[in-house]
């Protein structure tokens, strides 16, 4: 579904994604993990048209998407989860929501989507008319889960979706997440820190040192591996 | 009764003021862009009121409509075209810009219509009424009903449209507005539209009430960040509250000490407020 090949990345002078090669196929979850500053965060960023990147190509179901801006990549089905969840704190949850299907694509079915969220997430449900801004941060990382899936997208790249939450809401987090894929089939790319969760719960990973893929292999496979455990895991 | 009449008669001058100022207020909040030829776009609205009625025969109020399209027009080109190379820019450079802007608008207009004042001929120019003791110019009351439609409709844009949704997204968080796949340029683009549409009706409007000549464009972009300032930045209530406060206290100074001296006394209740409270009267701190 997506195909990333050779992907260099500067921010001035500094290299910030260094032949970077990764591979999601459709219905699966992708764990990409690494420390704070790996690049992990560049690497969606330019994958959804934020950074132009100087080398390389991403394909998306075939189609070459490299340099596109952010609402063409968008329109094509790819939804971005990005860190910091990115709520729209002055407008309420439903205006939240009917702003997750800007994409043109998704205009027609927005409705139905609407309905599908809303039961999928009934704490938002319950709180539709409350402004974004007065949500707790399990609840605002819910709203950015659910306005991405208002564009209704195929592919759905989080950033460090459990970042700054309480235990039990990351683990809340995951669940969504695991019930997404297993249930409507969604693929996924999940950016995370946390790389006991994040690879418990993939079906692939990738570690990414310093801009470069240093590891990659099935999520059980890397967990169990020694440098992993040693660098990431504290092991 | 005097002073009510002088007071109600600011009042709706100030209706008109608060528009102007409600279009470099959106312009603000939404684009971060301060609008240094908002008083000159203002007038060059207020001479395309003027040709509208030299050469079609129409009132201000129906020239209205095709001015504030050919302003809006005009803003969106501007965005779109110039203004948007320059969002990441210091902030210096985009005053330059603008101010360049504002004196090719100035420089072009001297060169089109000469120094002189210009005014339109109304049949209804001096019709007023008497409520009680309370007598209303005609225009006055014209041109303020404009200004407060113009700003119900300007609201009601940005409630109930998907546009004007997506334009207060942008301006509530723009990183945001990108990751739900909002086309932030095309946005800002229609936001400067926007205020500049504001500025063409408030100008058509503002026409009723004063002589237009090019250099009093300086004294509207002055008057406009007055009156923002006042009201609170980005604060759209704040704009038009600004407006009719600012235009009250230029109808009692002219009254009480000299017309000349109006601005001094808006400058003064901008440094009161400043003073007490920075955020301005209706913004958020």
């Amino acid at each position: 579904m997506l195909e990333i090949a050779g992907l260099d990345l500067f921010y001035g002078d500094a290299q910030a994604l260094d032949g970077v090669s990764l591979s999601v196929a459709a219905g699966e979850i992708v764990a990409i993990v690494g420390a704070n500053g790996a690049g992990k965060s560049s690497l969606i960023r330019t994958v959804f048209g934020m950074e132009r990147p100087h080398r390389g190509s991403i394909r998306f179901e075939g189609r070459e998407i490299a340099g596109e801006p952010p609402h063409r990549i968008c329109n094509l089905g790819i939804g971005q989860v990005a860190e910091g969840r990115q709520v729209f704190p002055n407008m309420t949850v439903r205006e939240n929501l009917e702003m997750g299907a800007t994409p043109p694509r998704a205009r027609a079915g927005a409705s139905a989507a609407m309905a599908r969220v809303l039961a999928l997430f009934p704490h938002l449900s319950e709180r539709r008319r409350q402004l974004a801004g007065t949500l707790s941060g399990g609840e605002q990382q819910m709203l950015a889960i659910a306005r991405c899936l208002m564009g209704q997208p195929r592919l759905v790249m989080l950033d460090e979706p459990s970042l700054g939450l309480a235990p039990v809401v990351a683990e809340e987090v995951f669940r969504v997440v695991r019930e997404l894929n297993r249930r409507d089939g969604l693929t996924l790319v999940l950016v995370e820190q946390n790389v006991v969760q994040s690879l418990t719960l993939a079906h692939r990973g990738y570690v990414l040192e310093n801009g470069r893929i240093v590891m990659e292999g099935g999520g059980a496979e890397l967990l169990a591996d020694d440098r992993v455990r040693r660098a990431y895991i504290g092991l | 009764m005097l002073y009510l009449n002088i007071i109600v008669a600011g009042l709706l001058t100030g209706a008109v003021y608060g528009l102007m100022a409600l279009g470099l207020s959106v312009i603000f909040g939404v684009v971060r862009i301060v609008n240094f030829a908002h008083g000159e776009m203002m007038v060059l609205a207020m001479y395309g009121a003027c040709l509208a009625n030299a050469g079609l025969g129409l009132d201000p109020l129906l020239a209205v409509p095709l001015v504030t399209l050919t302003l809006f027009l005009l803003g969106y080109a501007l965005q779109r075209g110039l203004i948007n190379r320059y969002i990441a820019r210091p902030d210096h450079e985009q005053f330059l810009l603008l101010l360049a802007v504002a004196t090719m608008i100035t420089a072009s207009l001297l060169m089109g219509f000469g120094p002189d004042a210009r005014n339109v001929q109304l049949g209804y120019a001096y019709d007023s009424y008497q409520i009680g003791a309370m007598l209303l110019d005609k225009v006055r009351l014209l041109a303020a009903a404009g200004a407060v439609l113009g700003a119900a409709a300007l609201s009601g844009f940005f409630r109930f449209t998907r546009t004007g949704k997506s334009i207060r997204a942008c301006a509530d968080n723009q990183f945001g507005a990108q990751v739900v796949g909002l086309d932030v340029k095309r946005l800002y683009a229609v936001t400067f539209g926007l205020g500049a549409a504001c500025v063409g009706a408030a100008g058509c409007l503002m026409l009723l009430l004063v002589d237009v000549q090019p250099y009093i464009a300086t004294d509207y972009t002055l008057l406009a960040f007055i009156i923002v300032i006042l009201g609170g930045l980005g604060s759209m209530p704040g704009a038009l509250f600004g407006g009719i406060l600012v235009g009250v206290s230029e109808a009692l100074s002219g009254f009480l000490v000299e017309p000349s001296f109006k601005s001094a006394f808006s400058f003064g209740l901008l440094i009161l407020v400043l003073l007490v409270r920075p955020q301005g009267l209706l913004g958020r701190a």
